[in-house]
């Protein structure tokens, strides 16, 4: 340890940890490469590459834990972790806010703008005839896609009720429980914070097995693919890569479960657990997000 | 304002083998790494712009295929972008910031570990999406750094490659502008205020701030691109809907930015260099990090003036360009800035005061034509022409890369404890400076005569001008091995540098790296140094 006592700024010796993460996230990476361009050992390395990323992700989150309960972090390190996680979630945000441009680009200038309205595109110029509307019951040129692709008409659209409507109140509940959580662990109730977590994984869980439920139904009765012209696209995109949050999201609320159950959080040192909160209520208004502009308009 | 410094200095080394640097959480040893990998970086991005200035020497085809002649423009940009001008910016940042605001460390020392050695597998990964297409017989990745679809579409396997490289780099520049924002926001010894905090400090956490906002657009962007290639989604396919354009614009809304990421580091350090030499206390402090602020909101919601010719409307065209004619305003108060400091001080020219006022000179005229190619009319004939090149070449070169060279100059001797050759340094100035002017000059003028670029071939008409642009930028190419060697030179020896090499140093708003020794030790300000201020 090269600081000593509690005053000082916590600066770990070094750590083996990140160089394993770069070298993993290569790995990885490479392996898709070679697996989305039908060469078999990329399957194999993304393998590898996911156990080699759980065994790091254990073993950093470790060592901090044991720095944290070791009593080496005093409120500046607090702060930094804070701050360091306020910015991350707002990458996070600008990721999203990319989607979500996207679906509004496309549906007020592309769409209008092959449709023949628009400033220059005074008639159909590409394909003549084609009427624009969303959820999109028409695409431009269903079988000229880039390199051979052919995109299909989906049946019918996503509708904002059902499953979505179902989906949307799960994730609002889970943000209650997750606070009901907070104030248990505020007054030092332990039970109450295990409570709160275990109904807040619980609700994820569902929510996610709900999301492939209704993932089953578009690809098998809606005809609603990824190959679904641009409507399917933005759809998939928006809520695969939310599904994809949730998903991490839940796994980190299972490992905050684990620690309260050990006993890990008092009622002022715990930033693990209020990290992984912000990062679920910043999933929970994504989605709210995307049940207006996705499913509902 | 003086500043005294208390502090106590634990003094163990670091720890040996090569561990020390594979496993480091030194802000110092990662700033080191940074620096050397942007060094490495610079010779293989500088490789690739020679053999695309042999191949421009004469019209006609002679030594690059057309493919591989838009491989090496797309690496060149590529390398020099990602690979060599923001890891040396983030290099000097992880050295010098901790030093100059009296932090321990870096925030997040083990983070900060990361976001350097994500770096060399980006790098290797670049290196394999150059090769790979050989291997499977694909076309090279022949689009050119922008990645514009339906070309990136249709590229081959090297094409996803290029994007996991981008990928790479997304998420290293991203945990290191987190890493910077938080050390600054929340490292500074007591008693240093944000407006007490040299320039270059502020350059950076506007520049983390920007790389925090603007990085993952480019990442979703990319990602798109990954989908429409291998999953059948329509994103920039007209034909199911989706538009080309929404790749451009995306692209540019990192792209804008990224000027400003790669520009006000550089402005931070002249903010310090200035100063010195000119032995007076910068021009208006205060107003000129305001007029940073302004650059970078302004710099936000600009960028669709990449694509006047992409048939926007008129008034969204009319919106950026007045946008854009705007972002003079903040740049030239900053020009103005340094050239007011300079005003009646008792000046001396050692070499990063060179820099300093080359770049004030030469970047203005990276200003001037950049007003040119934002009024939209003048655009629809300079667009895709040398002029182009001239212009952001001048922009980044003497605005991004002559005021890294300004800050090594200047932080040699603090990093290494040496002082580097004045002269040697001298002679590197003059050499790149006149190399550079006529390697660039020249294109302004075939590109208003109508010489397109990223083009393997040209006409005839354009050979005096190519053939003086090639033989300059093997010269401006070569000078950059009398840096290298002056850098090795300093590292293995020379003059013993003082804790305050520079005696204009303290002037102004100086930050705590002159309080410590030079070379610092291993650790330094493990107890935080009280400033005292006196206004």
């Amino acid at each position: 340890m090269s600081s000593t006592g509690k005053d000082n700024y916590y600066v770990p010796e070094g750590s083996q940890w990140p160089i394993i993460a770069a070298s993993g996230v290569f790995v990885l990476l490479f392996g898709f490469v070679l697996w989305v361009n039908g060469i078999n050992v990329g399957t194999w390395m993304m393998v590898i590459a996911a156990f080699w990323m759980a065994w790091l992700f254990k073993g950093w989150f470790t060592d901090v834990i044991d720095e944290n309960l070791t009593g080496k972090y005093n409120a500046q390190v607090d702060k930094s972790f804070r701050q360091g996680m306020f910015w991350f979630i707002t990458s996070e945000v600008f990721f999203f806010a990319t989607f979500f441009g996207c679906l509004y680009y496309l549906r007020t200038i592309t769409l209008p703008y092959l449709g023949g309205e628009g400033y220059l595109a005074t008639s159909n110029i590409l394909w003549e005839g084609f009427q624009y509307s969303w959820p999109m019951a028409a695409i431009p040129d269903a079988g000229a896609g880039l390199g051979g692709k052919t995109f299909t008409v989906p049946k019918e659209a996503m509708g904002a009720g059902g499953l979505p409507l179902w989906n949307t109140i799960i994730l609002l509940t889970s943000g209650a429980t997750l606070t009901y959580a907070h104030w248990g662990l505020k007054k030092e109730n332990n039970n109450q914070l295990v409570i709160g977590l275990v109904l807040t994984v619980v609700l994820g869980a569902t929510f996610m097995v709900l999301q492939g439920v209704e993932y089953g139904h578009a690809y098998a009765e809606m005809d609603l693919t990824l190959n679904s012209g641009i409507y399917g696209s933005t759809f998939y995109m928006l809520t695969g890569f939310h599904g994809m949050h949730v998903t991490i999201g839940t796994i980190m609320l299972i490992a905050m479960t684990g620690r309260a159950m050990k006993k890990h959080f008092t009622s002022h040192n715990h930033f693990a657990f209020e990290g992984v909160a912000w990062y679920w209520h910043f999933v929970d208004v994504v989605w709210l997000g995307l049940y207006v502009f996705v499913y509902w308009l | 304002m003086s500043t005294e410094v208390a502090h106590d200095d634990h003094h163990h080394g670091p720890p040996k083998g090569i561990g020390r640097w594979l496993f480091s959480t030194n802000h110092k040893d990662i700033g080191t790494m940074y620096l050397i990998f942007a060094l490495v970086m610079l010779f293989l991005g500088g490789a690739s712009a020679m053999m695309l200035r042999a191949e421009l020497l004469y019209p006609g085809v002679q030594i690059l295929d057309p493919d591989l002649y838009n491989n090496l423009l797309t690496n060149h940009a590529l390398i020099m972008v990602f690979g060599m001008v923001m890891p040396a910016a983030a290099g000097m940042a992880n050295w010098m910031i901790p030093l100059m605001i009296g932090a321990p460390d870096m925030a997040l020392p083990r983070l900060n570990n990361l976001s350097f050695w994500l770096l060399p597998f980006a790098g290797t990964m670049l290196i394999i999406s150059m090769i790979a297409p050989y291997i499977f017989g694909d076309t090279p990745v022949n689009t050119g750094w922008t990645l514009y679809p339906p070309l990136s579409v249709q590229a081959g396997i090297g094409m996803d490659f290029t994007i996991f490289t981008v990928h790479i780099l997304g998420i290293s520049s991203i945990l290191a502008s987190i890493n910077i924002v938080t050390t600054i926001v929340n490292m500074r010894a007591p008693g240093m205020g944000y407006f007490n905090m040299p320039l270059f400090v502020w350059a950076w956490l506007l520049t983390g701030l920007l790389l925090i906002m603007v990085m993952p657009v480019l990442a979703g962007g990319v990602t798109m691109l990954l989908f429409d290639r291998h999953f059948g989604t329509a994103f920039f396919d007209a034909a199911g809907g989706g538009d080309p354009v929404l790749f451009q614009h995306l692209f540019w809304f990192f792209g804008h930015p990224e000027v400003y990421v790669l520009l006000l580091p550089s402005i931070g350090v002249l903010g310090l260099v200035v100063p010195t030499f000119s032995r007076k206390p910068l021009f208006a402090y205060k107003p000129l990090v305001y007029s940073m602020m302004l650059l970078t909101a302004l710099g936000m919601v600009v960028w669709a003036h990449h694509q006047y010719t992409v048939g926007m409307s008129e008034a969204v065209t009319t919106y950026f360009m007045i946008g854009t004619i705007l972002i003079s305003i903040p740049v030239g108060y900053m020009l103005f800035s340094f050239i007011f400091t300079m005003w009646r001080g008792s000046m001396t020219f050692e070499t990063p005061m060179l820099f300093a006022v080359a770049i004030v000179l030469m970047f203005s005229f990276a200003g001037v034509t950049g007003v040119m190619l934002a009024v939209v009319p003048a655009d629809l004939q300079y667009h895709d022409t040398y002029f182009v090149v001239a212009h952001f070449h001048y922009a980044l070169i003497p605005g991004a890369v002559f005021g890294l060279y300004a800050g090594v100059f200047y932080w040699l001797p603090k990093w290494t404890g040496h002082m580097y050759d004045e002269k040697l340094g001298k002679i590197f100035f003059w050499w790149t400076t006149i190399s550079f002017n006529l390697t660039f000059f020249p294109q302004h003028f075939s590109g208003l005569a109508g010489m397109p670029r990223r083009i393997v071939d040209y006409s005839a008409i354009f050979m005096e001008f190519n053939f003086i642009s090639s033989i300059s930028a093997f010269a401006f190419g070569a000078s950059h091995l009398l840096f290298l060697y002056i850098i090795i030179k300093t590292i293995k020896g020379g003059e013993k540098a003082g804790d305050m090499p520079w005696d204009g140093a303290q002037i102004g708003t100086p930050g705590l790296e002159w309080t410590v020794s030079s070379p610092p030790p291993f650790h330094t300000f493990e107890q935080p140094p009280a400033v005292i201020k006196q206004s």
